[in-house]
């Protein structure tokens, strides 16, 4: 790839070279540009900072805090719900295990369920998006009637539902579970844009020029779709992250996996709120907050950038 | 948790295509919105029957021997444990036939507490529709009054303070927010008073048609109520903002000004109206997430309606009771979505040509 | 005395680039009875100027000079009392076809408004009936105050915002593209009802346009604009016929001649761009696109000269031509 055509931009680029290396150096030059705009939007920065130092605190889990912290069998000779103090900056929960450990190791659960359960939706969505909208016949409206359907069928009662009825409570049913919720969204808006997409000429020149559904699909409709898509998912994550939260409180989550919502499942069964264990209570749920506040954020800025008209906000 | 509050969104449901502008018509008022009424509602039954063909196989998931749940229950019938046992281990066609006899699950007897489903749910109907009242009210009145007065003035300080709070509020989980309000104000702690109760919905005792039983009722929906309507009306004031900034560039707001109109009719008279078309709508389409929160939130506060039957019925693994239970939630849903499309047709003649 | 009069008039508008000036320095004046037109293509500032006659621009703009309505300088009234003159002595006449009306109210709800807000002693009941005359006199029939703005054509909900428009019996009115987005037929009857109804009450009326034969045939006189300044003015069908400045040369000459086979074989047409606002050329703001440019074009910014009786045209030929005799 050249590296003196990236510093142009998309239309600057010299039209001497080969038609993929043009194409190329577009791409690049049009990502410089989205990056530099959403590097202007301070509340996309600040969210994107603080995904960052909760994707790092999470990674290094195991350094900051060995895996033996988190078994009860040694932990016994600490005092239970103990308030904070300089050897527990958190206290302790009741079984006598650092506040602190867990939050960071229950980090790990949120983020990963947040992002694989994300990825799903995003994949089914798109996929889903794109085929109601690209055809237009019996399979399109099937797969429009489908997604309009799946609107309407609320959404926590169905997560619990299906949550309970899988039986298997393991951190991949969770991933599943929310998952193949939370598609139908990202479809409605994919379908639109597949609209939109397909009423340009230049589609209708592909078409008459050969190309394939498949083609039409990936090669046209799925580039221009993407940025909206991506944008949308981060908003997703939040909101997966936060259906988590809620179905490990309610003890549908993974038994054998700290998360933030099992913390506070514990938390409401050991009678924190009525004994006024703040510290047990308080940290799980401002890290759901600051953590579902900072996708919102990075997703808020990405569709200012994408949709310039909505910037002058 | 939430629909997408995003700028984007209220755009997209706000400005239809002016390609198609309008061609001379007579006006039959009232004529146009009763054939709308009837499609919608024929729609509406389209859905209804997908719904309850989800619900079928969706229970026929289950793990395990379904009937042996039913052994622990003792006041069950010999006869109604027969039936049971009977449909359940039928091939799946004939319990689609035993189903659409009785889609709703009329007759389900509930596998933990033996007794009719429906009786249960009834049972348990009115403190959710008191307390996803209060909170609608509250959440709409307030988030809307708050989104109005960002999105006017945006750029102002009270734009910044309060689309920075709503943010924060509409990451919160309500149940979280439920349960610091029980730290707070339940049993008090610091310098918070407990003052409120935090289980039940009335005081032992008090009927709930009784000035006292009102009395009661009310403090003890104050907690939960909060603790749902802060998070939902973060939600309607980001939507209500972004629609309201969407209209702030439209013509005719140019003409009403011109005319001589103060700011405020202009805002209350023109762009609040237009505006709030797109807000109604995404309004009533979050009803299906007040109702997820109010199943985690009775749960905190062990408030007794459906929600904390959901939460019983899904510890107890009764899905009996969790299938009548779901078919509730997604008709009420449905239902909803239907009066929403009426209030737009009613509020938008645009709709109705 | 005039009815209007612009005096020294100056726009700003202050963005996040920077100030733009939009109009730089335009002198106008229409009398009772007069129908002035306002022609120049888009970025020129005439929509902005029209804009300062009831204070309708942005908060961000700065506007200096004088509008004077009836005598009374608009810009340093107080609020209220530009509230009352706004539709009351003067009244806008904006584009109809797209979105100017609010589309979720009655047409009549929407024409009783400013009657309603104006005129203290309106009632309901006084107000339908003003209502019905006003659309029979643009031509509407009287059922038309029950419909919706999607339900009317575009010539039609041009016609409704020139009912709108003299809802109060102003004495100024002002049409800001009234002509655009409309086909050729309506916009020849669009014409004749504003020029119509404004000449029966001696009003004062300023026509904004980009289609200079559009004011060649309706207006008394006509101003072309170019880059915030007024580069031509004087009686409109003269301005159209026997153009002194290059611009509106181009201009006149960009609409082919309906008869006259040559002019269909030799169009006229105007290469480049309108300059942006904020980063005008140096000396006349047109050398750059001009045919006729000479080398002193591009140092000396030229303001309007005499060219003739009762004509002016801002461009160094017209001086030479003049002294020329």
């Amino acid at each position: 790839m050249s590296t003196a055509a990236t510093n142009l931009e998309p239309h600057q680029v010299p039209t001497t070279l080969s038609s993929r290396a043009i194409a190329r150096a577009r791409r690049a030059a049009s990502l410089k540009r989205f990056a530099r705009a959403f590097l202007r939007q301070r509340g996309g920065v600040a969210g994107l900072v603080i995904m960052l130092v909760f994707i790092a605190l999470a990674a290094s889990a195991p350094l900051l805090f060995p895996r033996d912290l988190l078994d009860i069998t040694k932990t016994l000779g600490n005092k239970s719900l103990e308030a904070p103090s300089s050897r527990f900056w958190l206290g302790t929960d009741e079984n006598g295990r650092s506040i602190l450990a867990v939050l960071v190791w229950g980090a790990r659960t949120s983020l990963i369920v947040g992002l694989a359960g994300s990825l799903i939706s995003m994949v089914l969505g798109t996929l889903i998006g794109i085929g109601s909208g690209h055809y237009r016949g019996f399979f399109g409206s099937v797969l429009q009637r489908l997604t309009d359907w799946f609107l309407v069928i609320p959404f926590i009662p169905l997560v619990v539902v299906l949550a309970a009825v899988l039986g298997q409570r393991g951190l991949g049913t969770i991933v599943l579970v929310l998952g193949v919720t939370s598609w139908p969204g990202t479809a409605r808006l994919v379908r639109a844009q597949t609209l939109s997409v397909e009423g340009r000429p230049y589609l209708e020149r592909a078409k008459v020029l050969g190309d394939s559904d498949w083609q039409q699909m990936t090669k046209h409709v799925l580039p221009n779709v993407m940025p909206l898509v991506l944008a949308n998912t981060t908003l997703t994550v939040a909101i997966v992250i936060l259906s988590e939260t809620t179905l490990a409180f309610l003890g549908l989550g993974d038994p054998y996996r700290d998360s933030w919502g099992t913390m506070l499942e514990k938390a409401t069964n050991a009678g924190a709120a009525s004994t006024g264990a703040w510290w047990y209570l308080l940290p799980p749920g401002i890290c759901v907050i600051v953590i579902v506040l900072a996708f919102t954020l990075i997703g808020r800025a990405l569709e200012v950038v994408l949709n310039p008209r909505l910037g002058s906000e | 948790m939430a629909l997408d509050v995003s700028p984007g969104a209220a755009s997209a449901e706000a400005h239809p295509d002016p390609a198609t502008e309008g061609r001379t018509r007579r006006t039959r008022p009232g004529g146009g919105l009763g054939r709308f009424i009837g499609f919608r509602l024929l729609a509406g039954l389209g859905t209804l029957v997908f719904v309850l063909l989800f619900n079928f196989f969706l229970f026929r998931m289950l793990p395990g021997d379904p009937a042996a749940r039913y052994r622990a229950v003792k006041s069950i019938s010999p006869k109604d444990l027969a039936r049971i046992r009977d449909d359940l281990t039928s091939p799946l066609s004939e319990q689609f036939v035993t189903y659409l006899k009785d889609p709703l699950a009329l007759k389900g007897i509930s596998s933990w507490k033996g007794e009719p489903v429906w009786d249960l749910i009834a049972g348990r109907a009115w403190p959710t529709i008191v307390l996803l009242g209060t909170t609608t009210i509250l959440a709409v009145v307030i988030g809307i009054w708050v989104g109005i007065k960002a999105g006017w003035n945006r750029g102002g300080m009270f734009d910044k303070v309060s689309t920075g709070v709503t943010l924060i509020f509409y990451a919160t989980p309500e149940f979280w927010l439920g349960l610091l309000l029980i730290l707070m104000f339940s049993s008090g702690i610091g310098p918070f008073p407990g003052i409120f109760p935090s289980g039940g919905v009335i005081d032992p005792g008090l009927t709930p048609f009784s000035v006292d039983g009102i009395q009661s009722i009310a403090n003890h929906t104050v907690l939960p109520a909060t603790a749902l309507a802060a998070v939902y009306l973060a939600e309607y004031s980001l939507i209500m903002r972004a629609s309201i900034v969407d209209e702030l560039g439209q013509d005719y707001l140019m003409t009403a000004r011109a005319k001589g109109l103060m700011d405020r009719a202009v805002r209350r008279h023109h762009a609040v109206p237009n505006a709030s078309l797109p807000t109604i709508t995404l309004i009533f389409l979050n009803i299906g997430f007040i109702i997820g929160g109010a199943i985690t939130v009775e749960t905190v506060f062990s408030y007794p309606g459906l929600g904390l039957l959901t939460y019983e019925a899904v510890s107890e693994q009764d899905y009996v009771l969790m299938q009548a239970l779901f078919l509730v939630f997604t008709l009420s849903v449905i239902a909803s979505n239907i009066v929403a499309d009426i209030m737009i047709a009613v509020m938008d003649p645009r709709t109705r040509v | 005395m005039p009815l209007l009069e612009l005096r020294d008039v100056h726009v700003t508008y202050y963005t996040d680039e920077g100030p733009v000036p939009a109009v730089r320095g335009v002198d106008l004046s229409v009398t009772a009875g007069e129908v002035v037109g306002v022609a120049g293509e888009s970025g020129c500032g005439k929509s902005t100027l029209a804009s300062t006659v009831l204070r309708l621009y942005p908060k961000s703009a700065k506007v200096t000079g004088e509008v004077l309505l009836e005598g009374q300088d608009v810009l340093t009234m107080p609020w209220g009392r530009l509230r009352a003159v706004r539709w009351n002595e003067a009244a806008v006449v904006f584009q109809g076809a797209l979105h100017s009306l609010n589309p979720i109210q009655r047409i009549g709800k929407q024409l009783s408004e400013p009657i309603l807000l104006h005129d203290k002693e309106a009632n309901a009941a006084g107000s339908t009936t003003k209502v019905k005359e006003l659309l029979a006199q643009v031509g509407l029939p009287a059922r038309y105050a029950d419909a919706y703005p999607h339900q009317l054509s575009g010539g039609q909900k041009q016609r409704v915002m020139i009912a709108l428009a003299m809802s109060c019996d102003p004495q100024v009115l002002i049409a800001d593209e009234p002509t655009t987005a409309l086909d050729v037929m309506v916009q020849a009857q669009i014409l004749d009802l504003l020029t119509g109804v404004a000449r029966e009450r001696s009003m004062a009326v300023l026509i904004i346009s980009h289609d200079l034969s559009v004011l060649a045939t309706t207006c008394d006189r006509a101003a072309v604009m170019y880059a915030g300044r007024i580069i031509e003015e004087g009686p409109a069908r003269q301005v159209f016929e026997q153009p002194e400045h290059p611009y509106t040369r181009a201009l006149s000459g960009a609409f082919p001649t309906i008869g006259d086979a040559t002019s269909r074989y030799a169009p006229v047409g105007l290469p480049g761009d309108p300059p942006f606002p904020g980063d005008l050329p140096s000396g006349c703001p047109f050398h750059p696109r001009c045919a006729y440019a000479l080398p002193v074009c591009p140092t000396v910014d030229v303001r309007l000269l005499p060219a003739g009786p009762d004509r002016a045209a801002a461009c160094v030929l017209v001086d030479q031509a003049v002294a020329a005799g």
